[in-house]
C-alpha cells in the first residue's frame, strides 16, 4: 500500500465539485452536493458514510452509470488519468469502464448471469475491450481465476454461478474486474453480504492483488473495521458532502469532525463492556428534505447558532487532514478561512 | 453484567436440540439426505442475563431459536422453559409458554405488518395476552412505545413512516408488550446503520435492567457480542464448538474455529492492519457441509492442528476453566498451540 507522501504527484482520480440530484416529482434530492476527493496510484481510498449518504452515487457518477432522468450531474469535474469522464461522450467512456476502471458490487449473485458460466461471463469482460482467440482467452481466464485464489480454476470454468459459494463468487467478480489490468478499481461493499472469516480472506485478497499489480483502490464502505484494515486515507461522507478527510491513523487517531468521533465513540466492543455507548441522537436527514448550514447540525452536541445558517468551510489541520467544522477547529485554538 | 456464576434455575435449557431438514430430489421430491441444521445443542441462560450465541451464516443459529420458540418442532432433545419441559407440548399447551418468550427480528420491516398501524400491531399482542378493553390497550401500547423511546403518537403511524431504527424500537415494544421473561434477539441490529446501532444496543440494556430480562442474542457480529453478552457460545455446522464467559472466550479462545472468527473480526484499529493480515495468508476457504455430517470434526478440514485423531472424534465438550468449554480434545490441554 502507498504511504500518503507518495501522492504529492498528479492523483490517478480526482473529483472536483461534483454534485448529483436526483429529481422527484415535486423534490430535488441533492445525493451528492459538492464533493472532492482523489486517488493516487497504487492508494487504497475509502469512501465510508452510512445508507443514503451518497457513496455509492459518487462512485456511480465517476463510471457515468448515473441513471438519468431521475438522476442528473449538475456540476463537477472528474479528472481519470488527465481527462474529464464528465464530459465524455458514452462511446469513449465505454472504452475506459471495465477496462481501465473496474467495478466490484456488493452482491456477487445478482451481479452474475445465472445462466451463462464462469469462462463466459470473463471471457466477455475480457472480449470486449481486447478481442483475442479462444484459446489465449480460455488461459486468461484460468490464470485470472488462478490470481483470486480459486482452487483447481479449470475445473471451475464450466460452472455456474449458483455452483459455487459466497465467497467464490466475489472472487469471481473479482477476476472480471482485473481481466483487463484496470488502474483503478471501484469496490462498491464488496464484503458486506459474506461472513466475518470470508470477508477477511477478500480483504486480503484486495491487498495482495493490489500489491502485486500496482492499482488504484476506491473502496466504498459503511464499516469502519473494514476501513482501518485496509485504507491509506479516508473520506467520510455525511448527507451528500464530505465532512472529514485523513489518514487512516490520523482519522482513528484524533478525529476532527464531531460525525466522526460520534461514530467512533458509538461502536461496541468488549473493551467498552459495562460502559454505556455513546450514541448518536436522531437519525440520518432525508436528502430531499436536508437542514441548512451544516447539515449535522440537528445531531450535533457542538453546534452553535451559526451551524443551522452557515455552510462549514473546511478546515485544514495539516498533513492532509480536513474537517468541515469550524467549531472544533476555533476550539483548537486556530482560526477559520472566510 | 455479574461477577458470581448464576445458580438460579436458567429460564431456558436446552440439551441435545436436533433439527433436521430433509433434502429432496427428483422429480418425485424424493427424500435423499437430510441437512443436520441444530446437531446436539445445549445451551442455558440463567434469569436476567445474555447468552450470545455466534457462528456464521448457515452453522445453524437461528434454526436453533426458532426451535426454541416451537416454531419449528426438534427431532430429539429437551428445552425447558423455567423448569417446565416445553419440547413436546401441544399448540394449545404451548400458548402460555409462548407469551414468555418473544423475538426480535433483522429486518423489523419485515416483520410488521405494512397495513396495519403501529399502534394495531402492538396491540393485537395485547388482545392475544387477553387484554379486553380497547381503552387499556391503547394506554398499555403508548407506554410501551415511550418504554422504547419513541412518542406515543408513534401509535397512529404505519411501518413506512419510520426510519430503521425507529422500526426496531417498535418490534421491541411488540415483543415487550405480552410481557415476557426471555427475549430471543435474532440478528436485531446487522440491518441498521452505524450511528442506530448503539442506540438500540443501549435500549436493550436499558430494557434488561429495568424488566430483568433474560436474552439469547444471536448474531455474527462479535463486537457487538464481546460488548453486550455475559456468556457466549460459538456455534459451527450445527454444533456448539466452544462456550465460555465472555471476557474468557476472547482472552483465551481455545478451539481453533474460535480463533479464526476472532482474528478475522474487523477491529476500528489501524495498528492491527498487519497483525491480522498475517493471520489469514494463504487460508483455504472451506465450508462445513451439514449434509455430510461427518464423524469426525466438522471443522476438519479447514482445521490448521488437525491430525489423525481429528477423523473419530467423540462428540462432547471438554471442560478447560470453570465454565469453558471446547469440542476440541487437544485444544483443552493446557499446551497453547498458538
Amino acid at each position: 500500500m502507498a504511504s500518503t507522501e507518495d501522492n504529492a504527484g498528479t492523483p490517478l482520480l480526482s473529483v472536483e465539485d461534483l454534485r448529483v440530484y436526483f429529481h422527484g416529482d415535486d423534490t430535488v434530492s441533492r445525493a451528492v452536493d459538492g464533493i472532492d476527493f482523489t486517488v493516487g496510484p497504487r492508494e487504497t481510498v475509502c469512501l465510508v458514510g452510512e445508507s443514503g449518504c451518497g457513496k455509492t452515487v459518487s462512485a456511480l457518477a465517476v463510471l457515468g452509470l448515473i441513471p438519468t432522468p431521475p438522476g442528473r450531474i449538475v456540476s463537477g469535474r472528474i479528472v481519470f488519468a488527465g481527462t474529464d469522464l464528465a464530459k465524455m461522450e458514452e462511446e469513449e467512456l465505454r472504452k475506459i469502464r471495465g477496462n481501465r476502471i473496474a467495478m466490484v458490487f456488493q452482491e456477487p449473485l445478482t451481479s452474475l448471469n445465472p445462466v451463462f458460466t464462469i469462462e463466459d461471463q470473463i471471457s466477455e469482460a475480457i472480449r470486449i475491450h481486447h478481442p483475442m482467440s479462444e484459446e489465449a482467452l480460455r488461459r486468461r481466464c484460468v490464470e485470472l481465476l488462478g490470481d483470486v485464489g480459486i482452487s483447481s480454476p479449470e475445473d471451475r470454468l464450466s460452472d455456474y454461478p449458483h455452483q459455487l459459494s459466497g465467497g467464490q463468487r466475489q472472487r469471481v467478480m473479482i477476476a472480471m474486474a482485473l481481466a483487463c489490468d484496470p488502474e483503478l478499481i471501484i469496490a462498491d461493499e464488496p464484503t458486506t453480504a459474506l461472513d466475518v472469516t470470508v470477508q477477511s480472506q477478500i480483504l486480503m485478497l484486495f491487498s495482495s492483488i493490489q500489491l502485486r499489480r500496482s492499482m488504484s483502490i476506491l473502496y466504498i464502505t459503511h464499516d469502519l473495521g473494514v476501513v482501518a484494515g485496509v485504507a491509506d486515507r479516508v473520506y467520510v461522507m455525511y448527507a451528500g458532502i464530505i465532512v472529514e478527510q485523513a489518514g487512516t491513523v490520523q482519522l482513528f487517531g484524533s478525529a476532527k469532525h464531531p460525525y466522526t468521533q460520534g461514530l467512533l465513540a458509538s461502536l461496541p466492543s468488549r473493551s467498552r463492556r459495562g460502559q454505556r455507548l455513546y450514541s448518536i441522537p436522531g437519525s440520518v436527514p432525508n436528502p430531499a428534505r436536508k437542514p441548512s448550514g451544516c447539515p449535522f447540525h440537528p445531531r450535533c452536541g457542538h453546534a452553535i447558532a451559526s451551524c443551522r445558517t452557515e455552510y462549514p468551510p473546511m478546515c485544514d489541520y495539516g498533513q492532509g487532514h480536513f474537517a468541515r467544522c469550524p467549531v472544533l477547529f476555533e476550539s483548537a485554538g486556530r482560526k477559520v478561512p472566510r | 453484567m455479574k461477577d458470581r456464576p448464576n445458580t438460579e434455575t436458567p429460564i431456558l435449557q436446552v440439551s441435545g436440540l436436533k433439527k433436521y431438514f430433509p433434502v429432496r430430489r427428483g422429480f418425485f421430491q424424493r427424500i435423499s439426505g437430510w441437512i443436520h441444521a441444530v446437531d446436539g445443542v445445549d445451551l442455558s441462560v440463567p434469569p436476567g442475563e445474555t447468552l450470545g450465541l455466534v457462528g456464521e451464516s448457515g452453522c445453524g443459529k437461528s434454526t436453533v431459536a426458532r426451535t426454541v420458540l416451537r416454531l419449528l418442532d426438534p427431532e430429539a432433545g429437551s428445552i425447558r422453559f423455567d423448569g417446565e419441559e416445553i419440547s413436546d407440548l401441544t399448540e394449545a399447551e404451548l400458548k402460555p409458554v409462548r407469551r414468555k418468550m418473544q423475538i426480535v427480528f433483522q429486518d423489523p420491516y419485515g416483520s410488521l405488518n405494512p397495513r396495519m398501524t403501529v399502534g394495531q400491531s402492538i396491540a393485537e399482542g395485547l388482545r392475544a395476552f387477553g387484554i379486553r378493553s380497547a381503552a387499556k390497550r391503547q394506554s398499555r401500547t403508548a407506554e410501551l412505545l415511550e418504554m422504547v423511546g419513541l412518542s406515543a403518537d408513534s401509535a397512529e403511524r404505519f411501518p413506512h413512516e419510520f426510519s430503521g431504527g425507529q422500526r426496531q424500537r417498535v418490534g421491541i415494544a411488540r415483543a415487550l408488550s405480552v410481557e415476557p421473561e426471555l427475549v430471543i434477539c435474532d440478528e436485531p441490529i446487522s440491518a441498521l446503520d452505524v450511528s442506530i446501532q448503539a442506540q438500540i444496543i443501549n435500549l436493550l440494556k436499558d430494557l434488561q435492567e429495568r424488566l430483568g430480562l433474560s436474552y439469547l442474542f444471536i448474531s455474527h457480529d462479535l463486537n457487538v457480542v464481546g460488548y453486550l453478552c455475559d456468556r457466549v457460545a460459538v456455534m459451527y455446522a450445527g454444533k456448539i464448538m466452544e462456550e465460555a464467559p465472555a471476557m474468557a472466550l476472547f482472552e483465551d479462545p481455545r478451539h481453533p474455529y474460535t480463533r479464526k472468527l476472532l482474528s478475522a473480526i474487523p477491529e476500528p484499529d489501524p495498528s492491527r492492519k498487519s497483525r491480522a493480515a498475517e493471520a489469514l495468508q494463504g487460508e483455504p476457504e472451506a465450508e462445513p457441509r451439514p449434509e455430510a455430517a461427518p464423524e469426525g470434526c466438522p471443522f476438519l478440514s479447514a482445521c490448521e492442528d488437525r491430525d489423525a485423531s481429528c477423523e473419530h472424534l467423540e462428540d462432547a465438550l471438554y471442560p478447560v476453566a470453570e465454565g469453558h468449554l471446547v469440542r476440541c480434545p487437544k485444544a483443552s490441554g493446557k499446551v497453547d498451540s498458538a
